[in-house]
């Protein structure tokens, strides 16, 4: 994480919104009012943006329309193209190094923390937007600051939640869903008893996989490497976390060590699985579906935040977003401008509703979107945000958080252990094998 | 100039030029930079320094590299030979003057012309956890209890992926051979019956020795593209359970694109190619001795 104080951050805030308050308002975006502004566009700018490919329609249509009204607005052309999320990745560190390719880049997870010497500079229109909207969450100052400096825009996460049938947890005796890891452990256990067994992936899966094995972990206070990025994953902390795993695996249904994303979803809407840990789209996939069965199951849906463990405080892992704006782009000021705009409530909060609560906001203001209170049950989404943990946790974040996460080491460690391939002290001091070579010095 | 372009030789490499120029491009740079990545520490985007055999070093004592290439040897092989036996057999049947030959052999082909992508995720479908047909078929019919676990416990994954495998190559090798069976002269077998000699014996004799060119070409190719196999294990299981499915290719790419490692994922990729070059080897130098094609031994 950078050393980036709060009271440093308290100052930059606070210069940066009386600087921001010249052009509060929507006025801000008419195009004579933003030639007066700090983003006064390049002339004849032109942006081209590369983002991860939606997974709900709604989010892409108002996306593009809201890049549509800031064209109209501003007379700036902005080209965006969409890739699969996982591809995204290569592309932008390719792009960063050649110094030539989309001007705006919306990546995954730690990338700015990959090349910070390739990025712009956005502290400027972080620093407005965190002014006006009541402050970025926590988790956005390490995926997005270095050295005290903005290096990218946060746009928000895919939030996870556990996902699960209110009627067997009625049943089982629970009012409401445990907070704790001894009832959550208890709960898995009377949902397999009721015959609706949890699921949680443990094959290969780059989302689901590593979002609930790093929460497992973290919760109970294990963690791959220590501030200074010294490999400490075998821990007393991790062995208790991956005997807990075991137990929890004991409730799943067959077949987890092979599930790779979809599996869950699709086993969960067939009645198979009553738990599991997945986007928002599981709920919508059940509510807007013609289906009278499927109907039915979305009104004994339940979603919750994942407990938390003996460390106290909670420990997601969520899908987080990055906007990386990068030095070889011709028109910064345009692209600044576009970012902002992107992240203004007018489109902020419409978008975000398009996109049925898939996207967590990282601006505090955004929890009132009445996307959240339009449903009860998409209230866990809504503090996706605030509930999480940086990747990398709680070393620095860069190429080795990032490849120690696509080489699937968390999940491997967790799959290992619980399935009993390995004794949980095997499975980490494997784990810390492997990590070592990514965090080598 | 005009006798220049007269001469055959200045022609000839005239002629040449544009597909030495395409292998030179397409093949031999890329190739070549390649194996050079594989002595960097060069990251996704990031040019590396040469670091000698570190990486080579490394992947020697890394467990997931050792368990990647037992899977890609024994995958390999496995299914090399069950696609060889299949195949011939295969061959043989549709060699026979069947009712609807034509028909047979075209159909014979589909599997090898879906594309890989598609007949992955047909397969998927078939291995999943909880939707199996197979699974649901062996339930109804009251053989199982419990679905199978396809591609969770890591041997039953490694023959799940295989057999995917064997029902991809097996056309591959069937045709090939079947264009072989169909060169060898129909006089040879009657010689061979004049001679009071069995079915055995005329497979044995005639029909195995003057198959044997063939058969060196069709298994290098066919080890070949098993060796390498990417797409069926990227879609049926990313490499998973606990890494018993991860081939050295599918390795490579979660090594070099996701985990941005390019360096080390090419020393993967480079170390795959002692292997097949001992294949190469011993199909050419070996399989098209002629003397063994005769039936003597050295």
């Amino acid at each position: 994480m950078s050393k980036f104080s709060r009271r440093d951050f308290l100052k930059t805030t606070a210069g940066a919104a009386a600087a921001g308050t010249l052009g509060v308002g929507s006025t801000m975006w008419s195009g004579e009012a933003l030639a007066q502004s700090q983003w006064a566009p390049e002339k004849g700018a032109k942006l081209r943006v590369l983002r991860w490919k939606r997974f709900v329609q709604g989010d892409e249509d108002m996306w593009l329309a809201n890049t549509k009204k800031f064209t109209e607005k501003t007379g700036i052309e902005v080209r965006v193209d969409s890739e699969g999320w996982e591809d995204v990745r290569p592309k932008a560190a390719v792009a960063a190094n050649v110094g030539s390719g989309p001007d705006v880049i919306i990546s995954t997870f730690e990338d700015a923390h990959q090349y910070p010497d390739k990025l712009v500079d956005v502290s400027d229109v972080c620093n407005y937007l965190g002014g006006k909207y009541g402050g970025w969450y926590d988790v956005c100052k390490s995926y997005c600051t270095e050295k005290g400096k903005w290096i990218a825009v946060p746009m928000g996460c895919a939030g996870n939640a556990i996902v699960h049938r209110i009627s067997v947890m009625k049943e089982a005796g629970f009012s409401e869903f445990p907070k704790d890891l001894a009832g959550f452990l208890k709960l898995a256990q009377a949902y397999k008893a009721k015959g609706l067994p949890p699921g949680f992936a443990l094959g290969n899966a780059t989302g689901d996989g590593n979002v609930w094995c790093h929460w497992l972990v973290w919760a109970h206070g294990g963690k791959m490497v220590d501030e200074k990025g010294n490999v400490v994953i075998a821990s007393p902390e991790t062995e208790a976390a991956l005997n807990y795993g075991k137990q929890l695996y004991d409730t799943f249904i067959p077949g987890t060590l092979s599930w790779l994303d979809p599996n869950n979803n699709k086993a969960f809407l067939d009645g198979q699985i009553g738990m599991t840990a997945n986007g928002i789209s599981i709920y919508y996939a059940a509510k807007t579906s013609q289906d009278p069965k499927l109907k039915a199951m979305a009104d004994d849906i339940g979603h919750a935040n994942f407990p938390v463990g003996p460390i106290g405080k909670t420990t997601e892992l969520n899908l987080f977003f990055p906007m990386m704006l990068f030095k070889y782009s011709k028109y910064p000021k345009a692209a600044k401008a576009y970012l902002a705009f992107m992240m203004e409530k007018e489109q902020y909060e419409p978008w975000q509703q398009a996109a049925i609560g898939y996207v967590s906001h990282p601006l505090v203001a955004y929890e009132k979107n009445p996307l959240w209170a339009s449903d009860p049950k998409n209230a866990p989404y809504s503090n996706s945000m605030k509930v999480m943990l940086p990747n990398g946790y709680a070393g620095p974040m860069g190429y080795a958080s990032a490849a120690t996460m696509a080489d699937f080491i968390m999940v491997n460690m967790v799959a290992e252990a619980a399935s009993g391939a390995k004794t949980p002290k095997e499975a980490m001091e494997r784990a810390k094998a492997r990590a070592e070579r990514y965090y080598k010095v | 100039m005009h006798r220049l372009l007269n001469n055959r030789h200045v022609l000839g490499l005239l002629f040449m030029l544009p597909a030495g120029l395409l292998l030179l491009v397409f093949l031999t740079y890329p190739l070549g930079l390649g194996t050079w990545l594989g002595f960097t520490d060069a990251k996704v985007g990031r040019a590396g320094h040469f670091v000698g055999l570190e990486n080579f070093q490394f992947l020697w004592g890394d467990s997931v590299t050792r368990l990647a290439l037992f899977n890609t040897l024994f995958y390999t092989a496995v299914a090399s030979v069950i696609k060889f036996a299949l195949g011939l057999w295969l061959a043989l049947l549709l060699n026979r003057n069947l009712p609807f030959k034509s028909f047979f052999r075209a159909v014979v082909l589909l599997p090898f012309i879906v594309p890989t992508a598609l007949s992955a995720l047909a397969f998927w479908w078939i291995y999943d956890a909880q939707f199996s047909i197979v699974s649901w078929t062996l339930m109804k019919m009251g053989l199982i209890h419990q679905y199978i676990d396809f591609l969770g416990d890591p041997w039953l994954a490694r023959y799940s992926t295989i057999a995917a495998n064997i029902w991809r190559g097996v056309p591959f090798v069937a045709i090939c051979l079947l264009a072989g069976l169909q060169t060898i002269p129909v006089s040879l077998y009657e010689a061979a019956a004049l001679d009071g000699a069995t079915p055995w014996q005329r497979f044995r004799f005639v029909t195995l020795p003057l198959l044997t060119p063939i058969i060196a070409v069709v298994m290098t190719f066919s080890v070949l593209f098993t060796f390498t196999d990417f797409q069926l294990i990227y879609v049926l299981t990313r490499g998973g359970p606990l890494n018993a499915t991860h081939l050295m290719a599918t390795l490579s790419f979660q090594r070099a694109i996701s985990g941005g490692s390019l360096g080390e994922g090419a020393a993967v990729a480079t170390a795959m190619v002692p292997f097949l070059l001992a294949a190469i080897l011993f199909s050419y130098f070996g399989l098209q001795r002629r003397k063994w094609q005769q039936g003597a031994r050295d």
